[in-house]
């Protein structure tokens, strides 16, 4: 037990010095990453304003429930969601291990795939939010306007973070299922580019999902998608409340649990498929 | 016996191999095809829906000397404008310029630089990638449907010059993307060259209008005049939606001021390209 935590430990050391090594390029790539926001503020501020001349008021105009701070509030929090759920290359890693073979180095040796990716994956966010930590903090000091009813309550707060928790764990086992398409098949990566449109499209990255029209809405609302960047910022907006924040949670909790053995069985199908040669 | 080579046939002899070379992989050709088509038309549905809750982008009364609000099926002549740039560009610069960077790092820039033809041709035009041209359809097919929707016609002085600005705007993107690759000599490598590019030509993507006030003025102002991306789209889609009589200033100063962008922006980054070249130390062997 003792030895197997400190492999843990030592995997997990190990990742963080790898990430360490590009801090500063890091950090900035990051603030470069709120760019986009920036020219979705005066997209939204036409539309408002536009809205607005139309029927003009005390400047109360909603697009689907949402107050023009609501939609910048919104793509600043989807930022957030992003940070936890987002994996870069995780699904193109695990099918490229597959097909060059080295996918082989988790078979032979006692150390488990999914949780040596997952190691990885911690280590990796964790060094990330603490270099990530000043950027943000910049971006959303300069954006406290669009936060008028500032923080949440501390319950609404707590919601947050499980939603959060929760998308990190579920972006990683939806994306190692779908890496686990690689023993089926070789070439993966334009079903991926597919995927990643579906998702940024769904996940509510590019706008609320509030904005789909009847049976568009139902659907999306019905796919996993949106927990990876919609609902944890939809939590903090208080867009969801009371008894459909509960069970929103716990479909979300529901999905996590669903990929993480969908990742497991898949894993164990196609080890079963693969076949490896050489040395 | 001619001295240098003949760069219309060398650019017809790069466009058919790389056609012979996607119509050997038939499948993936179609599959690449496909998959960027359907990014641009999700992209398209998010329009729809934002038009469902507005009329039009901006309003009309408090842009000043820059009044002119867009409608749904203008805006969309706008993105279509945009989709024929981005296409064009994708299509003739994208892979070469991510490619140098490339060349950069394992030395094969060497092999380059010892052809007798010009080093920045050579490496610009190589590759060309006949997938992207499904957008420029797409973006065609969008820029019908809004003129029909509109029940525009324009003249053929307007397409003139629509396509002329076009042309101009892909040249500034070239001028900008080739800059940015050349930068790749002093830093070794350029991994994130791809996401400067895309955070850059974002400002592209909307009507200036849109940016206005205190933070948008100045976002506009830089973008136009210190880094000219802001006039890549606009100019050609006024073209295209407007009569031809000037109505303000700007009308006319606006596209005297992007041919002048293109033209300081090509000599730019040639002289920057050059430069970088003096300082490659080519590697290993």
């Amino acid at each position: 037990m003792f030895a197997r935590t400190s492999t843990w430990w030592t995997i997990l050391r190990i990742s963080v010095e790898e990430r360490l090594v590009y801090r500063g390029d890091f950090a900035l790539s990051t603030l470069m990453r709120f760019l986009p926001i920036v020219t979705q503020i005066f997209l939204w501020w036409a539309v408002f304003s536009a809205a607005q001349s139309v029927e003009p008021g005390n400047g109360a105009t909603r697009i689907v429930g949402y107050a023009y701070h609501d939609f910048v509030a919104y793509y600043l929090l989807t930022m957030i969601s992003r940070a936890f759920s987002s994996m870069p290359g995780l699904a193109s890693g695990i099918c490229r291990d597959i097909r060059e073979g080295t996918v082989k180095k988790y078979l032979v040796q006692p150390i488990d795939m999914l949780s040596f990716l997952l190691l990885y994956r911690i280590a990796h966010k964790v060094i990330y939010y603490a270099v990530a930590a000043a950027p943000f903090a910049l971006v959303f000091y300069l954006c406290r306007d669009f936060f008028p009813a500032g923080w949440p309550e501390p319950q609404i707060l707590l919601a947050y973070a499980a939603a959060l928790l929760m998308a990190f764990l579920l972006g990683f086992f939806l994306e190692a299922t779908i890496g686990m398409i690689g023993f089926w098949f070789l070439e993966v990566s334009s079903l991926l580019f597919i995927y990643m449109l579906f998702s940024f499209f769904c996940s509510g990255h590019m706008f609320p999902i509030d904005m789909l029209p009847g049976v568009w809405g139902e659907l999306v609302r019905l796919i996993p998608l949106q927990y990876l960047a919609y609902f944890p910022a939809a939590v903090f907006l208080g867009k969801v409340q009371g008894p459909e924040l509960i069970a929103g949670l716990w479909i979300q909790f529901g999905w996590v649990v669903f990929f993480i053995a969908a990742s497991r069985v898949a894993f164990a199908l196609g080890v079963r498929r693969y076949s490896g040669f050489g040395g | 016996m001619r001295t240098h080579p003949s760069y219309l046939r060398v650019l017809l002899t790069f466009a058919r191999n790389s056609l012979v070379r996607d119509m050997t992989f038939r499948g993936n050709f179609l599959i690449e095809t496909l998959s960027s088509m359907s990014w641009v038309i999700m992209n398209l549905g998010f329009y729809v829906l934002v038009f469902q809750h507005t009329p039009r982008l901006g309003a009309v009364t408090d842009w000043g000397e820059y009044a002119f609000s867009w409608g749904k099926y203008e805006f969309f002549l706008f993105l279509s404008t945009t989709l024929v740039i981005n296409s064009l560009v994708q299509t003739l610069f994208m892979e070469n310029a991510s490619e140098f960077s490339e060349l950069i790092r394992t030395g094969k820039l060497d092999f380059a630089l010892l052809k007798p033809i010009d080093t920045q041709f050579l490496i610009s035009l190589q590759r060309v990638q006949w997938a992207s041209l499904g957008n420029l359809a797409v973006g065609v097919g969008l820029a019908a449907y809004s003129l029909v929707r509109l029940g525009w016609v324009p003249t053929a002085a307007q397409v003139g010059l629509y396509l002329l600005f076009v042309a101009c705007g892909v040249a500034i993107m070239y001028s900008l993307m080739i800059a940015l690759a050349a930068t790749s000599i002093w830093l070794g490598r350029n991994q994130s060259l791809y996401d400067f590019w895309f955070y850059i030509t974002n400002f592209s993507r909307y009507p200036m209008e849109i940016y206005h006030g205190p933070l948008g003025t100045p976002l506009r102002l830089f973008f136009t005049f210190i880094i000219p991306v802001m006039v890549v789209v606009n100019v050609p889609a006024r073209f295209l939606i407007r009569p031809l009589v000037p109505q303000t200033v700007s009308d006319l100063t606006l596209p005297a001021f992007a041919i002048l962008a293109t033209l300081v922006s090509l000599t730019a980054s040639r002289y920057l390209f050059q430069r970088s070249l003096l300082s490659y130390r080519s590697a290993s062997s």
